[in-house]
């Protein structure tokens, strides 16, 4: 699962990761994929996006970076520490 | 047989007395362990490995303060870390300081907050990641007789022990569509170091106030939480066992 590291590729398994739990589509919002400022990222969809996110990667995110993930950008960035 | 192999638990202040016998049991039943101890040191060594050597389970120690958010992250770490998985959280540690009204220090305030009601909400949030990710599992906390019905000198025990019942009835609402159960059980007068320091005329008062004439035992609480650990209780949430064999306060 975690054989292809590269930065590209955790960007697009974040992508499929939200495109799949919540519905949106980073390729179309971009930098305006803000949590609780599209419909579907609230805090309920916010701990699903959480879970998928550590069964992709298979990770353990620590309580700071669940609280920090505001936002697509900062989503990728915090996975990309997990996949080092 | 009631079988808990393959599954993961976790039991804070598990080193001596009900959590203990919950450890013990669950561990009786297959079920691997992490065992939370405060202090750490020789006496959750000891207890890590004659748990382990009596039931042939994994089991791990974390030293730590429950009251601390760090020691419940550092639980969940460990139980990804070893098992990648997580099924039955026992939120049983917990300090009883009696002190009548006007005397209570601050100090003793706080401390049974931070261990008996900021305890159980870390270790709730550290839980319930992991569980939901296999598909559900089983909380259990560790509220009292004490919480549902009061008792004199025990203003802050008391009212620690009632929020444990608040937490358990709302962390139970908002689980349950993940299939996450959260139940609490209720301990009358149990046998534990806590009873043995009682004066004599204190302990004749609280065994008459037991309608079945017999002090429980770690074990009578350690059956009831194996019951809630168990697939036995798969349709049950948000409920308050009380194990008191009958107990009048």
């Amino acid at each position: 699962m975690s054989e292809d590291v590269t930065d590209n590729s955790v960007e697009e398994r974040v992508g499929k990761v939200f495109k799949e739990t919540l519905n949106l589509d980073p390729a179309q919002y971009g930098d305006s994929l803000v949590y609780n400022e599209v419909e579907g990222w609230d805090s309920v969809g916010h701990m699903m996006v959480v879970a998928a996110l550590e069964q992709e990667f298979d990770c353990m995110l620590e309580m700071d970076d669940i609280l920090d993930m505001s936002s697509y950008r900062k989503a990728v960035a915090i996975i990309r520490r997990y996949s080092e | 047989m009631i079988s808990l192999s393959g599954k993961v638990a976790v039991v804070t202040g598990g080193t001596r007395g009900i959590g203990r016998a919950i450890a013990d049991t669950l561990a009786a039943h297959g079920a691997a362990l992490i065992v939370n101890g405060r202090q750490g040191g020789e006496a959750l060594d000891r207890a890590v490995h004659e748990i382990a050597a009596e039931h042939s389970v994994p089991v791990v120690g974390v030293a730590g303060d429950i009251g601390l958010a760090e020691t419940s992250a550092e639980i969940a770490r460990q139980a990804f870390a070893r098992f990648k998985r997580l099924d039955i959280f026992v939120n049983n540690a917990g300090v009883l300081m009696d002190s009548l009204i006007g005397m209570i220090p601050p100090e003793s305030v706080d401390r049974t907050i931070d261990i008996n009601v900021k305890g159980v909400i870390y270790g709730t949030q550290a839980a319930v990641r992991l569980m939901q990710r296999g598909g559900g599992g089983s909380i259990i906390n560790l509220a009292s007789i004490i919480g549902r019905f009061g008792n004199e000198g025990q203003l802050v025990y008391g009212a620690s022990k009632a929020a444990v019942i608040g937490a358990t009835l709302s962390a139970a609402k908002e689980l349950a569509a993940r299939n996450i159960r959260v139940n609490a059980i209720a301990p009358g007068f149990i046998e534990t170091d806590m009873v043995r320091q009682l004066p004599e005329d204190k302990y004749q008062q609280r065994m008459a106030s037991i309608a079945m004439k017999r002090i429980g035992t770690p074990t009578d609480v350690a059956h009831a939480a194996l019951f809630f650990a168990s697939d036995l209780s798969s349709y049950v949430t948000g409920q308050v066992l009380g194990v008191d064999g009958g107990m009048l306060v």
